[in-house]
């Protein structure tokens, strides 16, 4: 009961940051036609700036969290207006591109930390809260799940009540459409890369407390953002968020009770599953051409 | 195949006779692996003929190495029977994965082959037995024939030449024949090619079948002389470097990839023997030459000897 207890818990933490990476790369493809490697990348530059200001130089950790975002922001503004823009007619290439960044940023992140261990951040905030008699949830977890959730609310509220919100969802819908309606595409998409860059960069920062530091982090962002994005529609930002926390729990029950690699296969194979039986996801809707 | 063109083969093979004799033993190990990653590069383009680029590939190569190392280790098979069973091994599994693969198409076909190729690694690194595990299968036996010592590099080269000219000649073949010219029509004109009657699952699939066969193969042929598999063998990372040397190559057309590898191996030889770049930010290179060659130059290396001689030739004219 304890461990039932704990799992869910750690699912809804889990399925907080899971959802955090996938938008980025949803908003990326829709807007874009995208699909962005590099969007792991972005999580791990998120938490090694926090690893090198917060750990290594004393900056305070609420500082550093925003810095993050505003250079993983500053790196998807650059992919966008150098890579991906003159790339526009041809999806491959800009996939491709962002393979390219994923080397150059691995490299940098190596460069910068050095070798040896994994690095780690001491989390700034140490209570625990504890529930009733047998739950005990570390803060900085909590602290984690709060911006996550607080951050998606922002991005629901950008994307439905503000008239660029609907901007971006009307280039996501019908690119030629919106551009004949008037809506700058390359503005939107500068938007749109600006802001899943940014949630992978807040995602790295929150994480950076709470695991392991390596260069190859993005490598699991990346399948499980794409697993995550695939089960909930590629098209669609609500089915992903809902996506997440469903896979989150899924994968967090099964490590618990049996093995993380067998939990990353199940995942795999329930994406094929969805891919097979409803490749539009699980709140997607059928596009007619 | 013009006269021409046969020469020019005819040469190259001659040179690639004689070549390992004029290397260092490391330079021979290498040649090996380029003349692997040559058949690997070159079944690759047969996937992508029909537009899919699948990135499962690398994974297919794994199938065939496991295969080929578990009946030679295990069952006591020569290298001679296992390594065919390593294709066709491969071969199967692709066949099995079509059902649920060619479903697809596009961004969702990357995707799932993606997903489908790590859920075959994972499984490697999970089932311990019979795979190993991450430390993978070691100790495997070289190929035996006469006295023939494969331990040595220039005798396993020699084979390896051997099959894998075979193999790309039957690739090439494949791509000229009628099979070949369908596999195109699938890919630019698909509605059209399905109102004249060409079942596009069909030939998608074929092509699969028949790259991941080769592919098996040059599993195979890699693990034999390295004596060892393990899943990092063929991870996505692999799958990237095969990308990366079709794309710059080229893969409009047959030698493009053949191209991309060996200029880039090259190149990443002469950058490692240089100095001038420490090789941890080797890879940090290859990305930059990667995004160059898309903005760039976007027929690949290929694309560029194309202008190159019909400029010159038109200068002819």
């Amino acid at each position: 009961m304890e461990l039932f207890l704990q799992s869910i818990v750690n699912s809804l933490i889990q399925g907080g940051f899971f959802a955090l990476w996938a938008v980025g790369l949803v908003l990326i493809f829709g807007v874009m036609g995208v699909v962005n490697f590099a969007h792991g990348e972005l999580v791990m530059v998120g938490a090694y700036t926090v690893w090198l200001l917060h750990a290594q130089n004393d900056v305070p950790f609420l500082i550093a969290i925003p810095v993050a975002i505003i250079i993983a922001m500053m790196i998807g503004l650059v992919m966008e207006r150098f890579l991906f823009r003159p790339n526009r007619t041809d999806p491959l290439a800009g996939l491709i591109c962002s393979i390219g960044v994923l080397f150059i940023l691995q490299v940098i992140a190596h460069e910068v930390g050095g070798t040896g261990p994994a690095k780690q951040v001491a989390p700034p905030f140490n209570q625990i809260v504890e529930i009733g008699e047998s739950l005990r949830i570390p803060m900085q977890r909590l602290f984690s799940l709060g911006v996550a959730i607080a951050s998606l609310g922002v991005l629901w509220f950008f994307l439905t009540k503000t008239k660029l919100g609907w901007a971006l969802r009307a280039v996501a819908l019908d690119r030629e459409a919106s551009a004949l309606q008037g809506i700058n595409i390359n503005r939107i998409s500068m938007i749109a890369i600006g802001v899943g860059a940014a949630m992978a960069g807040l995602a790295g920062a929150l994480m950076a407390p709470l695991q392991n530091i390596t260069p190859h982090m993005g490598h699991n962002v990346i399948i499980t953002a794409f697993i995550v994005t695939i089960v909930g529609g590629v098209g669609s930002l609500s089915g992903a968020v809902a996506a997440a926390f469903i896979y989150a729990a899924f994968h967090t029950f099964v490590t618990a009770y049996f093995n993380g690699t067998v939990a990353t296969i199940c995942g795999l194979l329930i994406m094929v599953v969805v891919l097979i039986i409803k490749p539009t996801g699980i709140m997607g809707v059928k596009v007619s051409e | 195949m013009s006269i021409k063109n046969l020469i020019i083969c005819i040469v190259i093979l001659a040179g690639l006779v004689a070549l390992p004799h004029f290397l260092a033993y490391n330079f021979q190990d290498l040649l090996i692996f380029l003349a692997v990653n040559v058949l690997v590069v070159v079944s690759y383009r047969l996937v992508t003929l029909t537009g899919e680029w699948s990135l499962i590939h690398v994974v297919m190569m794994g199938v065939g190495a496991y295969a080929s190392a578990m009946l030679s280790k295990m069952a006591g098979f020569p290298f001679w029977i296992s390594m065919p069973i390593a294709g066709l091994t491969a071969a199967t599994i692709a066949a099995l994965l079509c059902f649920p693969l060619f479903r697809m198409t596009q961004f969702y076909f990357l995707i799932g082959s993606f997903a489908a190729g790590e859920a075959i690694r994972l499984v490697w690194i999970y089932f311990i037995d019979p795979f190993g595990g991450s430390s993978g299968i070691n100790n495997l036996p070289p190929p035996e024939l006469g006295d023939i010592d494969f331990y040595e590099p220039i005798p396993y080269f020699y084979m390896t030449l051997i099959i894998v000219t075979i193999s790309l000649f039957i690739l090439y073949r494949i791509e000229k024949s009628r099979v070949g010219l369908t596999l195109n029509a699938v890919h630019w004109k698909a509605p059209l090619a399905e109102s004249v009657g060409v079942d596009t699952w069909k030939y998608r699939s074929l092509a699969l079948i028949v790259g991941s066969f080769f592919v098996g193969i040059a599993g195979a042929l890699k693990v034999h002389y390295l004596g060892v598999v393990t899943p990092h063998q063929f991870g996505i990372g692999v799958m990237v470097f095969v990308l990366i040397w079709v794309i710059v190559g080229g893969y409009a057309s047959f030698v493009g990839p053949i191209i991309g590898v060996v200029v880039l191996t090259v190149f990443d030889q002469g950058l490692r023997a240089s100095g001038i770049v420490d090789p941890a930010v080797q890879p940090a290179v290859y990305g930059a030459v990667l995004i160059a060659s898309i903005l760039f130059m976007p027929e690949g290396l290929e694309g560029i000897g194309k202008r190159f001689f019909s400029k010159s030739s038109g200068e002819n004219a």
